[in-house]
């Protein structure tokens, strides 16, 4: 036991988790640490990773469409790349971001405890999401060639394909495995280990948030795994499941296909409202409007939004009730998603805002989200779909929601919490100048889309007609400003953690949750001891009663 | 603790499991003997009244849940829950397919 260091003896507390030296050193100190900040680290990496190979594919995508025949690669290459670059965005990117990265980081301080509930199941739920990345990466380069079928993998084509279908839909299958094991573990941690005190009405919104999303992970992402495997057999041993002309039937894979891939946009963009919710009081100095409607919208949008897959269905000559059924739930979801933009904005009333780089990503997000949630709800209606089903204002719709929900959620969280994870500050200046770039990019390259898909323009297509080149060419350049505020804001923060100013300071924003009591950067063990929990997450109550008595006056 | 007492009663032998997983594997067998015969559109309904039979019996003995906490069957419960509602969300197209 001579080789016990220092940190050994006091069992981790006061050493910063980063400088911890265990029974592993160096890189195995990360690989097999069953740390959950380290593991957020760990996916931090692998997410940022897969981020920049979809953002490069992405990038390529526009750079094809500029002209309206082929511009730099050829129809299957074309098909390849929309393919790939939805499923890392997809299955790897946005739905385990939050929850992983910064869910396993913060969700355990913020209760009061000093992992998660099953650390070691936490730790393997890393190596099956990178396992699952890798193998969707090794189909790209073996012969064969990517999939070709678009990120939803619809039958009979992905029967019939001749590409790397296989490794694709196994890959998918394992991460799947990956973000079922995280929503058990957060389930289990919020239920059991929560600090005494700690109601579930004193706990954080993201917590509320990582709660609701982590059921709906439990709940349906069997389903998809399932299906996929069905695909499997149906390649492998040529049983009738979906394709018809062996007996099957295609719908059915539809079905089973959006019954987990619509409720897990949710999964995808609930985490993403927690973070909002947690940063819009603090960068406001208000106590959070309507915390039990907050809370209890992201149950009402885990409970319906797993009701409404169906809506992805109105063209597929589906019978007229489930039409009725989907598209009248379809309206419904939209009420608790409504209800969190109100709360934020009412929060927004009356406090001092500050406008530091993680509050203007909050608010671009309130704003772009509305947008994507808007334009869903034309969608919606049975009529308007018919029409625009299957055009680049769906496209336009996704990437609003997707990407100006969670991608700016994500970058809102990147710059409120990674000072705290690494006890550096980034460049404010230059956060804020990336956040413009990449604001107007991201309007400039996502806003035709709905323009070009109200004229007809068919998504997925690699030729299109003339008259929509100026939409396209817009677009492309759109992308070109978005990728340059990303590298700006990236390496903003990269540099920070190396270059940047050191931060001692427990509390950097101002907030009221337990993250901001712990020392920066965290220590092993999170807390000395177990805090006890007296107050509500958002108790702004000076600064409340200081404007209040100016209005007396 | 009273919970913890309660969690060491179900330590019955592995009698239980043996009589279960012959009755799996009886049902198993009877789901395969009614395949055969022609119940029209009442098979599916008896397929998956031998499939819930089965569940349950998993359920409850293979999977703890006879003697386990409230909160574990609440869990199951809404799991399950959902599982219906989605079915029936299911057969509002498939009951009503022109075909």
């Amino acid at each position: 036991m001579a080789s016990e260091t220092l940190t050994l003896h006091n069992n981790g507390h006061e050493v910063s988790y980063l400088d911890y030296q265990g029974k592993h050193k160096g890189l195995l100190g990360w690989l097999l640490s069953t740390d959950h900040k380290r593991i957020g680290i760990l996916y931090m990496i692998g997410v940022l990773s897969f981020f920049a190979v979809g953002v490069t594919l992405g990038f390529l995508i526009r750079l094809e469409l500029l002209t309206p025949q082929g511009t730099i690669v050829g129809p299957q290459a074309y098909n390849e790349f929309f393919t790939v670059h939805g499923i890392i965005m997809i299955f790897i990117v946005v739905i385990p971001v939050i929850p992983a990265v910064f869910g396993n980081f913060f969700l355990p301080i913020m209760l009061g405890a000093k992992d998660v509930a099953f650390p070691r199941i936490n730790l393997l739920t890393w190596y099956l999401y990178i396992i699952g990345g890798v193998l969707i990466l090794l189909s790209l380069v073996l012969p064969g060639g990517a999939a070709d079928t678009g990120w939803t993998f619809y039958v009979p084509y992905s029967v019939r394909t001749g590409t790397n279908m296989i490794f694709t839909l196994t890959a998918v299958f394992i991460i799947g495995f990956s973000s079922i094991l995280t929503g058990l573990n957060f389930l289990t941690t919020i239920h059991r280990m929560r600090a005494p005190g700690m109601d579930w009405f004193k706990m954080p919104l993201f917590a509320w948030s990582l709660y609701a999303t982590s059921w709906i992970q439990v709940i349906v992402t069997p389903i998809v795994g399932i299906t996929l495997l069905m695909v499997i057999v149906e390649r492998v041993f040529h049983v009738g499941i979906f394709d018809p002309t062996l007996g099957g039937d295609p719908l059915l894979f539809q079905h089973m296909f959006w019954m987990y891939s619509h409720p897990a946009v949710y999964i995808i963009i609930v985490p993403a409202m927690g973070v909002i919710s947690e940063i819009i009081p603090v960068f406001s100095q208000r106590t959070i409007f309507g915390y039990k409607f907050i809370a209890y919208s992201s149950l009402g949008i885990a409970v319906f939004g797993s009701l409404v897959w169906a809506h992805h269905m109105f063209a597929t000559g589906m019978s007229d009730t489930a039409e009725f059924v989907f598209s009248l739930l379809t309206f419904l979801v939209a009420i608790p998603s409504a209800i969190k933009v109100f709360n934020w904005t009412a929060t927004l009333y009356k406090g001092s805002i500050k406008l530091e780089a993680p509050m203007l990503y909050a608010l671009a997000f309130i704003f772009l989200f509305s947008i994507g949630g808007l334009t869903g709800i034309i969608q919606g209606a049975l009529n308007v779909d018919l029409y625009l089903t299957d055009t680049y204002f769906i496209v336009g719709h996704i990437h609003y929601v997707v990407f100006g929900g969670t991608g700016f959620g994500l970058f809102a969280a990147l710059h409120y919490w990674l000072p705290k994870m690494f006890g550096r500050m980034y460049n404010k200046k230059v956060a804020k100048v990336a956040f413009w770039i990449v604001f107007i990019g991201f309007n400039v390259l996502y806003f035709p889309f709905f323009i070009l898909g109200w004229m007809g323009m068919p998504r997925r297509s690699y030729h299109y007609l003339p008259q929509f080149q100026l939409y396209h060419v817009i677009a492309t350049v759109g992308s070109w400003i978005l990728v340059l505020g990303l590298l700006i804001m990236m390496v903003n923060l990269l540099v920070s953690l190396i270059k940047g100013k050191k931060i001692t300071e427990n509390n950097i924003w101002g907030g009221e949750t337990l993250e901001w009591k712990v020392s920066t950067p965290p220590t092993v063990e999170n807390f000395e001891e177990i805090p006890e929990v007296f107050d509500g997450p958002y108790e702004y109550k000076q600064n409340e009663y200081a404007s209040m008595e100016e209005e007396v006056k | 603790m009273e919970e913890a007492k309660e969690h060491s009663k179900h330590a019955h032998g592995y009698g239980i499991y043996v009589l279960v997983w012959l009755a799996l594997v009886t049902l198993t067998g009877l789901t395969a003997a009614v395949a055969g015969i022609n119940f029209g559109k009442l098979s599916i309904v008896v397929a998956i009244i031998i499939a819930v039979i089965k569940s349950y019996l998993v359920l409850t003995e293979f999977m703890h849940l006879k003697t386990e906490q409230r909160t574990f069957k609440a869990f199951i419960f809404v799991a399950l829950f959902f599982i219906i509602i989605s079915l029936a969300l299911l057969f509002s197209d498939y009951s009503f397919y022109v075909r």
